[in-house]
């Protein structure tokens, strides 16, 4: 958006902005000096540019943590922070686990809009950007060192290699069957069904874009593979291998995130997680009813 | 006895760690996080050894764990969520919805009805404990905002 000088006659807060000695064109008695000052006030395009800079900053940020399992207040609160450190005038921004839409006001208004397609969780992506917002917020950084800093974040590889996730995750499948009051003898098995799980769980996540699939063909599979188990002899209590190792499916960051949401405020955002957290808990339940079926 | 404990608490602090990781939360945190699992699962196990019932143990267990979450978040700035997500894991109540499920596919609905009440009320547990410490957070941090503000 450019000013042109005869906009301010008829803009009434232009008038009231520019008082009636710098309005052009100036009085012939006034000094040159007055007249630069005043184009210098037509040429916005500068100051334009940093308003685009400053929301791309801030939709960068918020995509990084929506995608990677940030809680909706959480971006909400962190992009307002981090325009509001800038100096934008009225920032305001509409979050949802789909998409985030973002808005400075004033003069060099700019709103834009980002659509969120994948959610998976990095909460050690989340507290990078938190971080960087910190920083930003504690004015130590300019907007495209930060933009700069977020892409990196973005392009991140995960702190812990699939493999490592593998072999926790079937590690924490035999710790719970301990706390769901399992014999240390039946370790084993939970923690080769528990892995199996995990591992289906990527894979067929990989293959379809249905999310829910991939937990009920995990969780079927974590059923039957208990009861094969268990007649092969390598366990022994059916039941408690079969719950410790659907644990690691469990929706455990949806639930708390949902909780959080909701009470924020954020009612569209919760309730939606809400029912992902439901549909995933109901999916995995089908799974395991389906592998008990089968087994009479 | 106190070996039951022993044990117990190995198991909720690994088993809590390896959520952590799951989870993706940065590396400096893994050990806080596994602690904060610990201390939740161990209040949940004693309270519902003893006289307590299962939904009261796990609302103080949540409560409990929502505390140390935020007071560790303020400490090591770090997300709340890195570690009340993984620290509430234990007390979701799976073994409650196995059985219910099994219920179902049983054509016991009578029985899968109560059970699933009982998980979902569980499920109530841990939220409306999240909620209280939040509160309570909330309050801790204003009265000393008020204080600070009476001093200065």
């Amino acid at each position: 958006m450019t000013l042109t000088p005869f906009a301010s006659y008829s803009n009434p807060i232009l008038l009231y902005k520019y008082p009636i000695s710098k309005r052009w064109p100036p009085d012939r008695a006034e000094p040159a000096r007055e007249v630069a000052e005043i184009e210098g006030f037509d040429s916005m395009e500068p100051m334009n540019a940093r308003s685009a800079e400053i929301v791309e900053v801030c939709l960068l940020a918020g995509k990084i943590m929506l995608e990677n399992g940030g809680e909706t207040y959480r971006v909400e609160d962190t992009m307002i922070r981090i325009a509001s450190a800038y100096g934008a005038e009225g920032p305001q921004s509409f979050v949802m686990p789909t998409g985030i839409m973002f808005a400075i006001e004033g003069s060099e208004s700019a709103t834009r809009l980002v659509r969120i397609s994948q959610r998976s969780t990095n909460l050690n992506k989340v507290t990078e950007v938190n971080d960087i917002s910190r920083r930003i917020a504690g004015g130590h950084l300019r907007p495209e060192e930060a933009c700069r800093l977020l892409k990196e974040v973005q392009r991140g590889t995960p702190v812990y290699p699939l493999g490592v996730q593998l072999v926790l995750a079937a590690l924490a499948s035999g710790c719970f069957l301990i706390l769901y009051q399992g014999t240390w003898a039946d370790m084993p098995a939970a923690m080769l069904c528990g892995g199996t799980g995990f591992w289906l769980l990527g894979r067929v996540a990989k293959l379809s874009s249905i999310r829910l699939f991939g937990e009920l063909i995990a969780a079927l599979a974590v059923g039957l593979l208990s009861y094969l188990v268990v007649r092969l002899g390598i366990g022994q209590q059916h039941s408690t291998i079969m719950i410790a190792s659907v644990m690691p499916l469990v929706p455990g960051l949806l639930i708390t995130n949902a909780v959080r949401d909701l009470m924020a405020g954020h009612l569209v955002s919760g309730i939606s997680k809400g029912a992902e957290a439901f549909l995933t808990a109901f999916a995995i339940g089908a799974g395991i009813g389906i592998a008990l079926t089968l087994n009479g | 006895m106190i070996a039951d404990y022993i044990s117990q608490s190995v198991a909720s602090f690994v088993g809590t760690a390896c959520f952590g990781v799951i989870f993706q939360i940065p590396k400096r945190s893994l050990m806080q996080c596994g602690l904060t699992g610990m201390v939740g699962w161990l209040v949940y196990y004693g309270l519902d050894q003893g006289s307590a019932g299962p939904i009261a143990a796990t609302w103080a267990s949540a409560v409990l764990i929502g505390l140390i979450a935020h007071y560790q978040a303020i400490r090591f700035k770090v997300p709340v969520t890195v570690f009340s997500v993984s620290g509430i894991i234990p007390l979701v109540p799976g073994g409650m919805a196995y059985d219910a499920m099994l219920r179902v596919v049983q054509n016991d609905y009578m029985s899968a009805v109560e059970l699933g009440a009982k998980a979902f009320m569980l499920s109530g547990a841990i939220a409306v404990g999240l909620v209280f410490s939040e509160v309570v957070n909330q309050l801790v941090k204003r009265a000393r905002a008020g204080m600070s503000r009476a001093g200065g």
